[in-house]
């Protein structure tokens, strides 16, 4: 990773060691020196965020899994052992089902930083593109995660999504009897997704190394979306951004625990404390609540297999986005009309998560269509056409300038030379 | 910009109001809100409460209702209805559970343990449904959790920030009590009763409750702790439900309390070194 290696190990093992793994040398390099832009916001705090909640997820998680059994008749009562018998057990799961809910908190508010700055425009592509590989291990950790208690939800939330890949023309029945293990969801199918929920994880650390790395190879994009040109528009990640990032970490786990030790159901399904039985099905099967927009998005459409195109076509459109996106301006914060499109996008999700907890009926599947047809307008025509179209506001000639008010946003420039007449004359 | 805002916050209000105007057709009656002593962020179990409950429970639910989950032994643990661990011996004499093979390979009965797990009722699920007209009578170990109603919106999101998190005990405290007459026109099978507050309103249970069946233990006055009416019973038996689903609550509670103190406090600090390192760089707060 870039940055400059000035690290000059002090102690005689220490040189001993760097000059045979440099390793030090590279942390030093990628998370003490590394040069970011001085106008960071509060934003920008999610990425280290979301590596934390990896590791929240990680620990906690291998902790449940010494205590967990992973069989249809034992599972559902191994997970009640874990909240009564084992030593904080019952924090271990809180902590880890909500757990779950921060880390999607956190990505969601991380890609909409991206979406917004224009983070995933070049010379960041590949940095995006991991970075929606991510969120799709992601899903699938979460979605095979949530089977494991075998409650009821669990059971028929894994048919409901299992069952969707059977619209795949030709080998889709076969990839549901792969994905079930026999021929509806069972032991083989929960044992499955729980070798799969505890290898994924690690999958996704994986790839969030290589994340690290292409954004450190022309660093972190910034409010402005100028890149960063002399010394003056930077500062060292330690102390400037390893305290700020601490902070906001602080705020964030004060969330985390509200909801974790507070109202630690409040974000899970009453009928999951019912232990899976296919004889019974619940009365509404919802997935959890940050699947909710995209399944609004497959119930929008009438067609199941145009439904199932649809729902993952939403996560894979997000791949092409720095193709689609044709203005020269990166930063939103310089793009007035680009900014009434990305607030209603932002809406527009909200409202689809709703749609995607009611039942598929009426007025509820007539606001899904409205909104699936946003949803995609936002990426096939919005991006493309306003960035040939709108005016941006002028850009500060750096990012030192942007904080330092020399010229800065367009507006401010705006209204400072209309001021300057009447106070300099 | 300022009308950007203008324009954005007019579409989010009109988003959300004409969400909220896909009113919600409800089935049944929404449970009142009853007052716990376990709500909120200081909650905690009321022992004497949790006892009359377990009372209620032991003599009447669990004929039919099993609690598979719960050992004697809890019932003596901190943050439950406080027994002492000789009652919960002396509790646990009273019934037989199977244990073997021993020696000779055969199976034998003998006095339950503190460590044996509450005895069922019913030998199996089909034997608890056909000796309840079809439906079997669930467990209880997590029913106070395994149970709610709809908040809708907005109420969702205030739940939030008042912690109100009881939607399972609060209609299990109505359901008790809330058998009524059929309204005209709805014919109750043989067997069932009408409750206003069960989902479809038709259910397998007979009205567990009457006034007066169960004998609270006298106070000093010599009158009973609590009123013997099956408002009472229901509240009591709530109680002790939710703790059954939930017996570390109050442990739980009082380490949310300890923890966000010292993040808030460490996040304070945090604040201002972070602020001093800052000073130094022109343009920064
Ligand atoms: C005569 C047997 C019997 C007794 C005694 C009994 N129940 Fe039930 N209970 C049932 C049956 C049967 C059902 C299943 C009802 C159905 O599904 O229609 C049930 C269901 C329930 C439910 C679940 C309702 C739902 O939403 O699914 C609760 C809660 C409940 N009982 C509480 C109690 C309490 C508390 C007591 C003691 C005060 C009690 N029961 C005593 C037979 C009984
Ligand atoms: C990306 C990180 C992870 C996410 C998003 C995640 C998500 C989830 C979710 C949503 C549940 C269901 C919780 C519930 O409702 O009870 C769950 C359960 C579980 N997870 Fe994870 N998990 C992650 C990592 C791990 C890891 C690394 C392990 C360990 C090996 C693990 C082990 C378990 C076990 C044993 C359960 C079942 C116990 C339970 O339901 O509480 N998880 N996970």
């Amino acid at each position: 990773m870039s940055g400059h290696s000035t690290y000059e190990p002090k102690s005689a093992v220490g040189k001993w060691f760097e000059s045979r793994l440099p390793i030090m040398g590279l942390i030093h390099s990628s998370f003490v020196v590394f040069p970011n832009p001085r106008n960071l916001n509060y934003f920008w705090t999610f990425g280290g965020i979301l590596a934390f909640m990896l590791v929240a997820q990680i620990i906690t998680g291998v902790v449940l899994a010494m205590h967990y059994t992973a069989h249809a008749d034992m599972a559902f009562n191994s997970v009640e052992l874990i909240m009564r018998d084992v030593n904080y057990g019952w924090m271990l799961r809180y902590l880890h089902a909500n757990g779950a809910s921060m880390f999607f908190i956190a990505v969601y508010v991380h890609i909409f930083r991206g979406l917004y700055y224009g983070s995933y425009k070049a010379p960041r592509e590949v940095l995006w593109i991991l970075g929606v590989i991510i969120f799709l291990l992601m899903m699938a950790t979460a979605f095979m995660g949530y089977v494991l208690p075998w409650g009821q939800m669990s059971f028929w939330g894994a048919t409901v999504i299992t069952n969707l890949f059977s619209a795949i023309p030709g080998v889709g029945e076969v990839i549901v009897s792969y994905l079930w293990g026999g021929y509806s969801v069972s032991n083989p199918t929960l044992n499955r997704f729980f070798s799969l929920h505890y290898l994924l994880p690690f999958m996704i650390a994986g790839v969030v190394v290589l994340h690290i790395w292409a954004l450190h190879v022309p660093g972190s994009n910034n409010p402005s979306g100028i890149e960063k040109k002399t010394d003056k528009d930077v500062l060292p990640f330690h102390p400037y951004f390893t305290v700020k990032d601490a902070f906001a970490l602080c705020c964030f786990l004060m969330v985390y625990v509200w909801f974790a030790f507070y109202i630690p159901n409040f974000l899970g399904h009453a009928d999951n404390y019912i232990e899976a039985n296919a004889a019974v099905t619940p009365s509404h099967i919802v997935p959890e609540w940050y699947f909710l927009p995209f399944y609004a998005i497959l119930r929008a459409i009438p067609d199941k297999l145009l439904g199932v195109l649809a729902m993952f076509g939403s996560i894979a459109i997000m791949v092409v986005v720095p193709w689609l996106d044709t203005s020269k301006v990166r930063s939103g914060s310089y793009r007035p009309v680009f900014q009434i499109f990305f607030w209603l996008f932002a809406i527009n999700a909200v409202i689809l998560g709703w749609l995607g907890s009611k039942p598929p009926e009426g007025m509820y599947v007539v606001a899904s269509r409205i909104c699936t047809v946003y949803y995609f307008a936002y990426y096939i025509l919005v991006l493309p056409l306003l960035g040939l179209f709108e005016t941006p506001k002028s850009l500060p000639a750096s990012i030192a300038d942007s904080v330092l008010g020399k010229g800065g946003s367009g507006s401010a420039m705006a209204s400072g030379a209309a001021s300057s007449p009447s106070t300099k004359g | 910009m300022k009308s950007i805002k203008t324009l954005i916050a007019v579409v989010a209000l009109a988003g959300l109001a004409s969400g909220a105007a896909f009113a919600q057709s409800h089935e049944r009656e929404i449970p009142p809100r009853v007052t716990w002593s376990f709500s909120g962020p200081f909650g905690t179990y009321d022992e004497t409460q949790l006892q009359r409950g377990f009372k209620v429970f032991h003599e009447v639910c669990s004929n039919c209702h099993s609690l598979n989950k719960i050992a004697f032994r809890t019932l003596a643990e901190h943050g439950g209805p406080g027994f002492s661990k000789e009652q919960v011996t002396a509790l646990a004499a009273t019934f037989k559970v199977k244990d073997g093979p021993n020696d000779a390979g055969e199976m034998f009965e003998r006095p339950a343990r503190p460590a044996d797990f509450w005895p069922a009722p019913f030998p199996n699920k089909q034997a608890a449904a056909a000796a309840n007209g079809g439906a079997a009578p669930p467990d209880f170990s997590v029913i106070a959790k395994a149970r709610t109603y709809e908040r809708g919106f907005p109420w969702f999101v205030f739940d939030i920030f008042t912690q109100y998190q009881e939607q399972g005990v609060d209609y299990i405290a109505s359901l008790l009590p809330g058998y009524e007459e059929a309204p005209a026109g709805v014919t109750v099978p043989d067997g069932k009763y009408y409750n206003k507050y069960f989902p479809g309103n038709i259910i397998a249970m007979p009205p567990p409750l009457q006034d007066g069946a169960v004998t609270y233990l006298k106070g000093a006055d010599g009158k009973p702790q609590a009123p013997e009416t099956v408002q009472q019973y229901a509240k009591d038996v709530s109680a002790f439900l939710m703790w059954a689903a939930e017996p570390h609550m109050e442990q739980r509670k009082e380490i949310a309390f300890r923890v966000l103190v010292f993040l808030l406090v460490f996040a304070g600090l945090l604040y201002f070194t972070k602020k001093k390192i800052w000073a130094n760089v022109e343009g920064h707060a």
